[in-house]
């Protein structure tokens, strides 16, 4: 059998891709990965299409048995992963073994972690979508999040003696203050003066009410010229909507499809992933910047799957059997892994 | 209506094309007959398209669809969209059972307005309610037109979980709940239709324009068309 067994399911796991587009019209949310650089990312290192299933984490991955063999990657937020209890590195392309054990520990840095795999899961497809909108009880794993016990069955390819790794200039640094580039709008004109003044200079603190829904943040209260509401309209990923409280919600991957109250500014695509790998207590400052200048840094963000397509190619090794040694040097005592790798090493 | 259309951008790949800022029908179908028209071209690089009350939301992918070639576009249409005439419009019937364990407070509704329970039925289901848009949750459709004569307010404890099927009375909206749901609206009927399927395409029963009739129905006579083996479908 090519399958997965999860024997302890972390703190949030779900079936992610690319997500559920063209059903917004039917009330359907998108879902989907929420940091979307990482998702991609992983599927490239192993040979996948970007936009395959993962499984997304949130602060503690799962523990998982493998039934086959198989390649996997993991990248996002730093779970610190291990194999068989060794630690094994990120963004890179790891060969397990059958009866091969992967766990995690807290998030240390980052708050979410996703998981490929180069057989793919086997998870039906609604709507031109394998995510799970768990609100909905839609797609994914039986439309929840995964539980202890949880099997899914792995695709039948064959596996490629070859993994990569990701240039480390091209891993992202995860941090606890981050700045948030927004277009201002689409009800920016709901708000006095002071309050775009409030929501441009001020520091937000995401509140322990933040998940895959929306973040709602802390800070200075932002001032409307007269009320909250507008009569209902559609919210995108970023969408920034200030409710009556004048305290921004960040709308995420699980949002709703519309909301009726005013939305201040959008989070920019490229700083979703940013956004996607902060936690509660961390803070953010928005600067507003020009459409054109959004669509600049969009190419840019775009552009770079293609770079780092080409990177990963360069760096291609083949596995081979990891050597294990126990050194003591000075009376420590040190285990030494040596893996083989061929080809030019950038 | 406002006098030219307002075209705003909402992030980085998406535009809101406003034609008003009310709830009409007449800005309503200007809504769905850009939406129509964007079915229609099918250009390449748009990715989704949400028509609201008074606008429609169009999803881009900027490396396919220039923002500019976008609203050109959009700006084309309009032109050819003023001369649409209505046509083919769908009324759906929603058989509804009304009261009892199926409406547990439509005895309040009626209470609230100082009418009985058969004028509240009476009333709800003698308007043909249009479907300005969908939204909240898969399916859910923002229904217009509930006569002021049994608006009600919202429960002050919304209720946990509302069945699939529950049709309900929130100030002067009216709707029916697709999925189990946390809710305060006041609970006034039950329909066996089923607004969500999500192994079906197009997965959901209503679209914006289409026209909802509310049909009372007796528990009877639900009851016995189960036993009889007729299913209410889609037609």
């Amino acid at each position: 059998m090519t399958k997965i067994r999860i024997i302890k399911s972390g703190t949030f796991t779900t079936v992610q891709d690319k997500g559920r587009w063209g059903y917004e019209g039917f009330g359907i949310s998108v879902a989907g990965s929420m940091d979307d650089f990482a998702s991609r990312v992983a599927n490239i290192l192993v040979g996948n299409p970007e936009d395959s299933a993962v499984l997304e984490s949130t602060f503690l991955g799962p523990e998982i048995i493998f039934d086959c063999d198989e390649i996997i990657s993991i990248t996002g937020g730093n779970m610190s992963p291990r194999i068989n209890g060794e630690p094994i590195p990120k963004w890179t392309s790891i060969k397990v073994k059958e009866g091969d054990i992967l766990s995690f520990s807290p998030a240390s840095s980052g708050f979410r972690s996703y998981i490929s795999f180069s057989r793919g899961l086997d998870i039906p497809e609604i709507m031109a979508s394998r995510s799970t909108f768990t609100r909905g009880k839609l797609g994914g794993y039986k439309g929840r999040k995964l539980e202890n016990g949880d099997e899914i069955n792995l695709g039948n390819g064959e596996l490629s003696n070859t993994g990569s790794y990701l240039a480390s200039s091209f891993i992202p640094l995860y941090g606890k203050e981050k700045e948030i580039r927004v277009i201002m709008g689409p009800q920016d004109d709901y708000f006095t003066k002071k309050g775009i003044e409030t929501f441009l200079s001020s520091k937000y603190t995401i509140s322990s009410q933040a998940d895959r829904m929306g973040y709602r943040l802390n800070g200075p209260q932002i001032e409307h010229i007269s009320g909250a509401d507008i009569i209902s309209d559609g919210i995108v990923f970023g969408s920034i909507q200030v409710p009556g409280h004048g305290f921004p919600i960040i709308m995420m991957a699980d949002r709703a499809t519309t909301g009726g109250y005013t939305k201040i500014a959008t989070v920019i695509t490229p700083d979703l992933s940013v956004l996607a790998q902060m936690r509660p207590g961390d803070s953010i400052n928005f600067t507003a910047i020009s459409l054109k200048e959004a669509h600049r840094l969009y190419r840019e963000y775009e552009n770079r799957f293609k770079e780092i397509k080409s990177i990963v190619k360069d760096n291609s090794f083949e596995f081979n059997e990891i050597r294990k040694f126990n050194l003591k040097i000075d009376k420590s005592n040190y285990k030494v892994d040596i893996i083989e790798m061929r080809g030019e090493i950038l | 209506m406002y006098e030219s259309t307002k075209y705003i951008p909402a992030g980085d790949r998406a535009v809101i094309v406003e034609f008003g800022n009310g709830i009409s029908p007449e800005i309503n179908t200007k809504v769905r007959n850009m939406v129509k028209s964007i079915d229609n071209i099918g250009m390449e690089g748009i990715i989704g398209i949400l028509p609201t009350y008074r606008s429609v939301q169009i999803i881009y992918d900027p490396m396919v669809l220039k923002y500019s070639e976008l609203i050109n576009a959009i700006k084309e249409m309009e032109e050819d969209i003023a001369n649409y005439s209505s046509t083919d419009i769908r009324i759906i019937e929603i058989p509804t059972i009304y009261g009892g364990k199926y409406g547990p407070d439509i005895e309040f509704v009626a209470k609230y307005n100082n009418l009985s329970v058969e004028d509240v039925i009476k009333i709800h289901s003698s308007t043909d309610y249009l479907v300005y848009m969908l939204g909240f949750t898969p399916g859910f459709g923002y229904l217009g037109g509930m006569s002021e004569r049994i608006e009600t307010p919202r429960l002050e404890v919304p209720r946990v979980n509302i069945a699939a099927g529950s049709v309900g009375i929130a100030g002067k909206q009216t709707g029916i709940y697709p999925i189990d749901s946390p809710g305060g609206w006041q609970l006034i009927g039950w329909s066996p239709l089923s607004l969500y399927n999500p192994t079906e395409n197009p997965p959901v029963l209503l679209k914006a324009g289409d026209y909802v009739r509310f049909v009372p129905i007796g528990e009877v006579e639900y009851l016995r068309s189960i036993k009889d083996g007729e299913v209410y479908d889609k037609d």
